[in-house]
């Protein structure tokens, strides 16, 4: 039974679209049928997270309004055989979204694939409410600071309202994912510590991905941080989400990407 | 030829609001209710003058023309009928009230049941023409929140307490009528005795909340003393004063402002 994973924020520039293709590819790598859908509708930046941006025709609108069929839609990694993106349209805007097309639309996808992974845009309007409204589980991208926070905290609150599972009474599973955090300024205290932000939003952390400029470099390259270098501090701590989300456990490690050294010296025991 | 024209209007205005209005049920047979009333209006004159009154025939099987002859009795009576529960839609046309439906229970009325168990001797507060007599405090109906709410969501009890067990978010509103009991961290809104009620209160475990109030007055977590906040507290009414204290013992604060 395939797993429809939203992975979401409220504000924007967390890192949903970075978590998004890290994920996708550190599940993929693991032998999953995985597809990653952008509902960014009109900013579409997934494909070229994925390094897709040439190889684009149709994509998410054309599918839910049935203008094309969905593997006629689908682009499969050139990496990875087992991972395939659907873009979203950069011409049109979320209004475009019908909620019977997206039903339909992950309703096919669910038969390909083991996961659908759908990237959500800003904000709390339609793309957003579009993207995790037939979620089965969703991931809340957060970075340590009080705006993401309460905006995540918003996002909860929605999901556990908007969403299909939540209308039929279900209970949805949510997941944190803290980004871009900083152990040299936590101690500092210029940021939120880990236990502020799990206290305020109260569920289960996924993982702790580092501040790093390997991110950065990944994004701009095309090349998710898991498939570009995955002895990265950030890419390990991607991997170990991705071992939680298929219900391993992994021991929780608050990676340092501050010393790189280090980081490739005692990599294989913090991993 | 000119044709003045006004400019199109964009938009209107409306506001949903809330009304707390009496319900009356009639009995049948009609006559023996109708002299019972007469019998109670003899001793409480005055009880529905300026009050919105709801007719609730659910399970009566009036027809229109015993509606139509009730309305006659109640309005010889001076009693103003806003609207009808618990009738058929299609019997009742434009010159009976309108038909309401979703009406949620806030109490009965003690007042009510004085027609069969209260002594013929009248009751002080019932002859006393004061314009709001005999209305008994509604029977409190908490509601309970057993998870965080979150930032963005409002829980509003118009009936009474509002207890949460988890936190309430930076951005979440707590709307009450009684009291508010917060057993996480408050870190919202929250607004007790929201309808004027002065005796309500505000408990919580842990006090960072963006707004406090309690009957109408106020508070921004500016104005408040630093050596309150992420204490358990609670903040009520007294006289001229808006009091914060903190629960604990061993560590007393208490911080008062004048209601202005």
């Amino acid at each position: 039974m395939a797993e429809v994973l939203v992975v979401t924020s409220g504000k924007g520039g967390v890192g949903k679209t970075t978590s998004t293709a890290a994920l996708g590819v550190a599940l993929a790598q693991s032998g999953q049928k995985v597809c990653v859908v952008d509902f960014d509708v009109g900013l579409r930046n997934l494909d070229l997270v994925m390094g897709a941006e040439r190889r684009v025709v149709y994509d998410l609108i054309n599918v839910a309004n049935g203008d094309v069929r969905l593997q006629q839609a689908l682009i499969r990694d050139k990496r990875i055989e087992n991972l395939s993106l659907l873009a979203a349209s950069q011409t049109r805007d979320k209004d475009a979204l019908s909620e019977e097309g997206v039903r339909r639309c992950i309703g096919e996808l669910r038969e390909k694939f083991d996961w659908v992974i759908c990237d959500s845009p800003a904000g709390i309007e339609r793309g957003a409410t579009m993207a995790m409204r037939y979620a089965d589980l969703a991931v809340v991208v957060t970075n340590p600071e009080v705006s993401s926070v309460r905006d995540s905290d918003r996002i909860i609150g929605l999901l556990d309202s908007k969403t299909m599972k939540a209308e039929r009474g279900e209970r949805m599973e949510k997941f944190l994912l803290l980004t871009r955090y900083d152990t040299v300024r936590a101690g500092r205290g210029d940021m939120l510590s880990i236990d502020d932000v799990l206290e305020i939003l109260s569920i289960p952390l996924l993982g702790i991905i580092p501040e790093s400029e390997e991110v950065l470099r990944a994004s701009n390259l095309g090349s998710p941080v898991t498939m570009s270098n995955a002895k990265s501090a950030p890419a390990r701590a991607y991997n170990d989400a991705a071992r939680r989300l298929r219900g391993e456990t992994v021991p929780m490690t608050i990676p340092n990407a501050r010393h790189p050294l280090l980081t490739k010296l005692f990599g294989r025991r913090a991993a | 030829m000119t044709i003045a024209t006004r400019p199109p209007r964009h938009s209107f205005r409306f506001r949903g609001r809330n009304f707390l209005a009496l319900v009356l049920k009639p009995e049948t047979p009609r006559a023996a209710w109708l002299a019972d009333l007469d019998q109670w209006l003899a001793r409480s004159p005055g009880f529905f003058t300026g009050k919105p009154l709801i007719l609730d025939l659910a399970g009566l099987g009036f027809a229109r023309s015993d509606i139509v002859a009730l309305m006659a009795e109640l309005e010889s009576r001076a009693i103003r009928i806003i609207g009808i529960e618990g009738a058929d839609a299609s019997i009742l046309d434009k010159s009976l009230p309108p038909l309401l439906t979703g009406g949620r229970t806030a109490g009965s009325v003690e007042a009510i049941d004085a027609i069969s168990s209260r002594p013929a001797t009248p009751e002080p507060s019932y002859k006393d023409a004061s314009p709001a007599p005999a209305l008994a405090p509604a029977p409190v109906a908490s509601l309970m929140i057993e998870t965080p709410v979150r930032s963005g969501q409002t829980i509003m009890n118009p009936d009474g307490d509002v207890i949460i067990l988890g936190s309430v978010a930076s951005g979440a509103e707590v709307i009450s009528s009684g009291s508010i009991h917060v057993y996480g961290a408050l870190r919202g809104r929250a607004l007790a005795g929201a309808y004027g009620n002065e005796s309500a209160r505000v408990f919580c475990r842990r006090f960072e909340a963006e707004l406090i109030a309690v009957g109408g007055y106020y508070k921004v977590l500016e104005d408040i003393e630093p050596c309150l906040r992420q204490k358990s507290v609670q903040a009520w009414l007294s006289g001229n004063d808006l009091n914060i204290a903190t629960l604990d013992q061993n560590e007393k604060e208490l911080v008062t402002w004048r209601k202005s």
